[in-house]
């Protein structure tokens, strides 16, 4: 008997773990075969729905979520269907077939991966804003840093993105620039500190805010999300200009609404919109 | 009505009775086949050994090998008294414990990423008492074994409850009157009755922590050799480039196998 005792738990701990009680989803979803054909003709009747899907990286979460909405209400009967993470995780998603129609990356390398792949025609992708660096602290300043060199000061707590997200990459090229002003080690003693290179933006930047960590190295613009972060500038000679290409992707379903979008995100709405985010329109 | 059902089973003859266990059964077996198999074939290219043997890949293995096994570990020093307790004793507020022990089990792991965070965060509700003692848990690889102790131990717990409950009393009262005291009890009776349920709580206590990622990733962050265990390099894997996603996955099947097969022969052997 006992050489069953795995099974029910291994069991339930499936079930619960997909939160539905099996028979009786089985019997509903049954019984509303037959209504589902007449409902659906009606709703061709009103402007055709369609949906749009866009990649885009973390930074951009708070920027396009509004972005989507007021590209709805400029379009009736569109809904937008976003889908945030690193632009790297975005971009292996998108080569492995997710059905997105746009993509906007924080770095020119993920975009330039898909137009090698032939999934964004070449010469279509547009810088549609720029970001730039700062080092963020919570609310309290708990290791008390007040200027850049600090950041090296041993034992205090620095959490970055993983080199392999853009802004990771962008801190770590940052920090090569200060080591021209601050010494020839100062990145190591700075990387030294580093307690946790997370995946995406927003986990560095809410590490920050949870106060888990003494400073980030993350974007102006994830500021301006997170306003009650103390942060320290990082002067434009030693900081990484971030270039945010966007593309509608060869594979769209639905290419016209997807070039409608891009043209949208780079009009004068969409752009004062990004800056209201803290970016840096390009027009 | 009995008359239908009379002439359906005659129609079902010995042959096709069989296959309303294989057929549901094969489906079932195809769905967690067929992902593993895809995942091979596509792992298979020129640059699998350098991902696969890469110092990042080695480096997440080994803590993630040491790690679930501390879980592990601790999960049985720790769960077997509070599982024999649960099971043998008679103690009030006993479902609301069991309650509080399967929780960890249906909670999706990012709950119980923050709700660590919000105990032994640095701001945390006991997290400000360590750090006057210079403890700081995130960012730690205790950090990791706490996360995994939380997601994965109470699998243990369920397991050896259940083992220790299903002992007949009769055993019991006849080591009592043998004079036995609770530890000889324990020792020498229920432990070893129980023991098939003890290893098999401890070998999905061990595999569940292997491979937690979602509490460790909130509590614990993702520093190369001090917390990214192969789950988190696996993650981070796949923004950089997936074959070496791919690779990872395939060290950490080829190592689960190998561990689930030498545990499984433990168990048969201890069994003869």
């Amino acid at each position: 008997m006992k050489r069953f005792l795995a099974l029910p738990l291994l069991l339930s701990i499936f079930l619960t773990a997909c939160g539905v009680a099996v028979t009786p989803t089985l019997a509903p979803a049954a019984a509303q075969i037959p209504t589902l054909a007449p409902t659906a003709v009606p709703l061709t009747a009103t402007p055709e729905p369609q949906t749009l899907t866009v990649f885009a990286a973390s930074s951009l979460t708070d920027a396009f979520g509004e972005i989507g909405k007021a590209f709805e209400a400029a379009n009736p009967g569109v809904t937008v269907t976003l889908n945030f993470a690193a632009s790297g995780a975005l971009r292996t998603q998108i080569e492995e077939g997710a059905p997105a129609d746009v993509f906007a990356s924080a770095s020119g390398k993920e975009m330039d991966t898909l137009v090698t792949g032939s999934l964004v025609t070449k010469d279509v992708p547009q810088i549609f804003l720029t970001n730039k660096l700062v080092v963020i602290m919570p609310a309290n300043n708990p290791a008390a840093l007040e200027k850049l060199e600090d950041l090296a000061k041993p034992g205090i707590k620095l959490v970055l993105a993983a080199e392999t997200v853009p802004v990771g990459n962008y801190a770590r090229q940052a920090l090569d620039k200060m080591n021209g002003s601050f010494g020839a080690d100062f990145k190591d003693k700075v990387l030294a500190n580093v307690v946790s290179n997370e995946d995406n933006v927003k986990q560095a930047v809410a590490k920050v805010q949870l106060g888990e960590a003494d400073a980030g190295i993350v974007y102006v613009s994830d500021v301006l999300a997170a306003p009650e972060l103390k942060s320290i500038e990082i002067p434009a000679d030693l900081n990484v200009i971030a270039k945010y290409p966007i593309a509608p992707l060869t594979k769209s379903a639905n290419a016209d609404l997807a070039a409608k979008f891009v043209e949208y995100v780079l009009s004068a709405e969409g752009q004062a919109l990004l800056q209201k985010w803290g970016f840096a329109p390009v027009k | 009505m009995t008359k239908i059902r009379i002439s359906f089973n005659r129609l079902l003859d010995e042959e096709y009775s069989k296959l309303i266990f294989f057929i549901p059964s094969v489906i079932l077996l195809a769905i967690f086949a067929l992902p593993l198999i895809a995942l091979v074939l596509r792992s298979i290219n020129s640059e699998f050994f350098n991902n696969a043997f890469s110092e990042q890949a080695f480096k997440a293995l080994r803590l993630s090998l040491v790690t679930s096994s501390i879980t592990t570990v601790l999960a049985f020093i720790f769960g077997t008294p509070l599982a024999y307790i649960l099971a043998r004793w008679k103690i009030k507020g006993k479902s609301w414990l069991e309650i509080l022990l399967d929780l960890p089990i249906v909670l999706p792991p990012s709950v119980a990423g923050l709700a660590l965070l919000m105990a032994f965060g640095r701001r945390g509700l006991f997290g400000s008492t360590l750090t006057l003692f210079g403890i700081s848990l995130p960012f730690t690889t205790a950090a990791v074994v706490l996360a995994q102790i939380f997601v994965a131990a109470p699998l243990y717990i369920r397991s050896a409850r259940i083992g220790f409950s299903e002992i007949d009393s009769q055993f019991e009262e006849a080591a009592l009157l043998e004079g036995a005291n609770q530890w000889q009890l324990f020792y020498e009776v229920m432990a070893p009755l129980a023991r098939r349920a003890l290893v098999s709580g401890a070998i999905l206590t061990w595999t569940r922590s292997l491979g937690e990622f979602g509490a460790t990733i909130l509590f614990a962050g993702n520093l190369e050799g001090v917390t990214q265990t192969m789950p988190m390099a696996i993650y981070l894997g796949f923004e950089r480039n997936l074959g070496v996603a791919l690779a990872l996955s395939m060290v950490l099947i080829f190592a689960s196998v190998l561990l689930l097969m030498l545990t499984k022969k433990i168990e048969k052997h201890r069994q003869d």
